[in-house]
């Protein structure tokens, strides 16, 4: 199976329906991506399938044979943070911050799909990210910021 | 199925609040204490009294090799760097960051030179466990003592060398400076050579709040890029050559027994069967999947278990005496009597439901054996204790078990104990490797333990001039944290009685004083309604403690307490005392015709005595009301017979990004205190204030957490 993540190929054997946070994970070490959950339903393991926000603990390898998979490690170009990492480190928003992946990359792909969005949107948009800290408000204003920042 | 999981959660939520006592136990030899600091000057933290060590060449052999106990200790190398050693573990409430604040505060020096060596039990010392706010008033303060008796002593070295008096001399940016003649020399230089061990100094003078220049500032979290660009690695993110993938066999339902078990075993994965405990080791997660799914086992189950239905009943009918430790409650005068002569007496019950604590990176252990002594990564606020559970699991000496705590996906008083951590060593112990073991978002839910469900019985009296002659207060099984009432009241019997609890059930965010503050605030408004009182003002009116007062005025005047009330809007005000904290919450609610309730906002003021990072505090202050407003409107574990049935986030409601009203918090920074801890007192007061507002609403008194799971009043 020949898989394409962060501009690179990767090149492994595994059952195709593994779901893809476990290959990214185990077998690709790239352990940015965090399991929370199991069913979608936090967020944590998001990343972008094609730019799109995927949940990858849900998402069988298989279904992203060909297309382009980033992960949070593939975010940072020529040692540089994304606008949206750099928004978030400005306003320090997390606490444990394992729940950082997934919202970064959740947030990117809002931006890169509605760069206006409008604070509803956003609400609505990253309610399938949780934060149990308890960060929302921060999380929102880091947000705000990337896209003055864009 | 491992037994374990069947006991009682070994630490109570009141008695894991004593670290002081506990800490005691361990010592260590003044030898390998050595050993461990290695050279430079090296402050400690004694409980007992250790100057005559100072006396001491610290190369001198002793043939008694005292025995000395030590709670944390800087380290000031020979190339100035300096180290903090603790057995404190960072959780997501900033205290790397805090503490390294007051480190370089008291030495001078900038943040980055100071680094913290965390939850290590081979290198810290002995420590009770991060929990019950006691990080910033404990461990805090004794690092302020220790470095301020560091900063002295590298003075006291620096006179000695030039041959001068102290007066003369101030340190500044890690050097140390005579203010004649501007000589200066760095705290390396100073060390070089030397191996200086010295206990903290009493009479060390430690810098005043009102002189802070890097503690009360916000600084952003320690190595926050390494988590926002997901380098930072958990403890569910290791990986070591030759390392297994864990999985374990878990009963179906609580109190099963294994009958049977059929295991077709697959090549390359190792199996390890220990009475109702069966674990599979595999090279990768699908192989360790189905060698699980390859397991046919046959339970007994345990039938008549009580649920959710009926847990009050339950929980009232088996209670047992009182408690007998200090969260016992008290009586003074005579409550009867003072019921008798009340003006009006209210009675109510109060219903709180078991929640969990869902942090979002489940247990996660990595176990590795070699040459017979265990090592094992994980991800635990207590450090310590789980060494010790390892130890009695496994018969093994102290020495022969390292527990180390990389920074850890959150806690908030939910991983007291060592579960993953002795199944991930059983398994490596069997497989000759190390094996990573960590568990799904199910088994967290189902196996690790609960914050308590309770019932809370309150009778009480008030008198027309806003008096409370009478205040009976008995908590069946919530616990006894925040029990006690800062309100003047002459007679008053307040207890605690624990209860047989279904669930497994220990410490969580602010312990019981979730459950015993939501009754009493309840109740509070509850009788300055009957008065015709304001909350706020009847409040206030029973209180003596200024600092209270302070809180609650604080945030009725940013919420605008008197101002004007949209029509279905609703105005609530609680407060509480918790863990040397203060707060006064405020909150405004609105009911539509169809008894939809929305929170639209709340504002908080917590005094938390002098602030050490005013971002990071009130970061924390919004993590505990955010997570408030989830046990306050829908966090509720459901089961019946031994099961759990909302075991998954798609099941269990957490709080979310639409679930936040407005929220402002109001800091107030008290540099005449000392530093509290703030990570619990700031969820007590969110529901209790949410309930309120919505008695000012609609009249109607929701007396149950969760109040409204699906939205609306019923």
């Amino acid at each position: 199976m020949i898989l394409n993540v962060n501009g690179e190929r990767h090149e492994l054997t595994v059952d195709p329906e593994v779901e893809l946070l476990t290959v990214l994970r185990d077998y690709l070490h790239l352990t940015g991506s965090k399991y929370g959950c199991g069913e979608g339903a936090c967020g944590a393991c998001t990343v972008l399938v094609n730019d799109q926000p995927a949940r990858s603990c849900v998402t069988p390898v298989s279904a992203v044979i060909g297309k382009d998979v980033t992960t949070i490690e593939g975010l940072e170009k020529n040692g540089e943070l994304h606008a949206v990492q750099k928004a978030f480190l400005a306003t320090d928003a997390f606490q444990c911050s394992y729940c950082a992946s997934g919202v970064i990359m959740s947030a990117t792909a809002l931006l890169k799909n509605n760069p206006a969005a409008s604070e509803d949107e956003i609400i609505k948009t990253m309610n399938g990210n949780v934060c149990r800290c308890g960060t929302y408000p921060y999380i929102l204003k880091a947000i705000k910021m990337a896209q003055l920042n864009k | 199925m491992d037994k374990r999981s069947y006991t009682p959660h070994p630490f109570e939520p009141t008695k894991s609040e004593l670290p002081p006592e506990a800490a005691r136990h361990t010592k260590t030899n003044r030898r390998s204490f050595l050993k461990r600091t290695g050279g430079g000057l090296v402050v400690f933290f004694a409980f007992n009294d250790l100057f005559s060590y100072s006396n001491e060449s610290p190369a001198a052999s002793t043939t008694a090799d005292p025995v000395i106990g030590v709670d944390a200790w800087i380290r000031i190398g020979q190339d100035g760097k300096i180290t903090v050693y603790t057995g404190k573990v960072e959780v997501g409430q900033n205290i790397r960051t805090s503490l390294s604040q007051i480190v370089a505060e008291e030495l001078m020096v900038p943040v980055s030179v100071v680094s913290m060596i965390m939850g290590d039990t081979d290198l810290v010392p002995y420590d009770a466990g991060t929990f019950g706010s006691r990080t910033t008033p404990q461990m805090g303060t004794q690092l302020h003592k220790a470095a301020a008796t560091a900063r002295e002593a590298l003075i006291a070295m620096a006179a000695k060398k030039w041959n001068t008096g102290t007066a003369d001399l101030k340190t500044e940016n890690g050097m140390v400076l005579s203010k004649r003649d501007n000589k200066k020399i760095s705290y390396g230089e100073l060390t070089r050579g030397n191996q200086l061990l010295m206990p903290v100094s009493e009479k060390a003078k430690v810098i005043a709040a009102t002189d802070w220049k890097i503690a009360g500032k916000t600084i952003a979290k320690i190595n926050e890029q390494s988590f926002i660009t997901g380098k930072h690695e958990y403890v569910s993110d290791m990986k070591m050559p030759g390392m297994l993938y864990g999985k374990v066999l878990r009963a179906p339902s609580y109190k099963a027994k294994l009958l049977e078990v059929n295991i077709l075993k697959i090549p390359g994965v190792t199996y390890v069967q220990d009475g109702d405990f069966i674990g599979v080791a595999a090279p990768d997660i699908p192989t360790a999947r189905k060698a699980m799914q390859a397991i046919k086992a046959k339970w007994h189950e345990e039938a008549g278990q009580p649920s959710d239905k009926n847990i009050f009943d339950w929980l009232f009918t088996h209670a047992s005496g009182p408690h007998d430790d200090r969260n016992a409650g008290d009586t003074q005068g005579n409550v009867e009597n003072g019921l008798s002569h009340a003006d009006f007496k209210l009675a109510s019950t109060y219903n709180i439901q078991y929640i969990a604590h869902v942090p979002l990176e489940p247990r996660a252990a990595v176990a590795q054996w070699e040459d017979g002594k265990l090592t094992v990564w994980t991800g635990t606020q207590r450090p310590f204790g789980v060494q010790q559970e390892l130890m009695d699991v496994f018969n093994l000496p102290k020495e022969k078990v390292r527990v180390l705590v990389p920074d850890t996906g959150s806690g908030y008083g939910g991983k007291h104990s060592g579960e993953a951590a002795i199944e991930a060593a059983k398994l490596a112990k069997e497989a000759k490797k190390p094996v990573k073991l960590v568990w799904t978002r199910e088994e967290e839910f189902t196996w690790a333990y609960f914050r308590p469900g309770g019932v809370i019985e309150v009778n009480a009296g008030v008198n027309k001039d806003g008096s409370i002659p009478a205040w009976k207060f008995i908590n069946y099984n919530s616990g006894g944290a925040g029990l006690e009432t800062q309100y003047k009241i002459s007679n008053r019997r307040i207890a605690y009685l624990p209860s047989d609890t279904p669930l497994k059930q220990g410490s969580y965010r602010g312990l019981a004083a979730t459950a015993n503050v939501f009754a009493r605030e309840c109740h509070m408004t509850d009788l300055a309604r009957l008065i015709h009182m304001d909350p706020l003002e009847f409040r206030v009116k029973n209180l003596e403690d200024t600092r209270f007062i302070d809180v609650l005025q604080a945030a009725a005047k940013a919420f605008n307490w008197t101002g004007p009330k949209s029509n279905g809007h609703g105005y609530g005000i609680a407060g509480g005392f918790e863990k040397g904290g203060y707060v006064g919450c405020c909150a405004e609610v609105m009911v539509t015709n169809n008894k939809e309730v929305k929170v639209i906002r709340i504002v908080q003021a917590f005094d938390c005595g002098a602030i050490i990072n005013p971002h990071h505090l009130e970061n924390q202050a919004m993590g505990s009301i955010v997570q408030g407003l989830g046990g306050a409107l829908f966090e509720a574990i459901e089961f019946a017979d031994g099961k759990i049935h909302n075991a998954g986030l798609s099941s269990y409601r957490v709080p979310r990004f639409t679930d936040v009203p407005a929220i402002e918090i109001v800091l107030l920074d008290r540099k005449d205190k000392p530093s509290a801890g703030a990570g619990e007192a700031c969820i007590v007061g969110v529901a209790p204030a949410i309930r309120n507002a919505i008695v000012d609403a609609t009249g109607v008194a929701l007396n149950h957490l969760p109040m409204i799971p699906a939205g609306r009043l019923i």
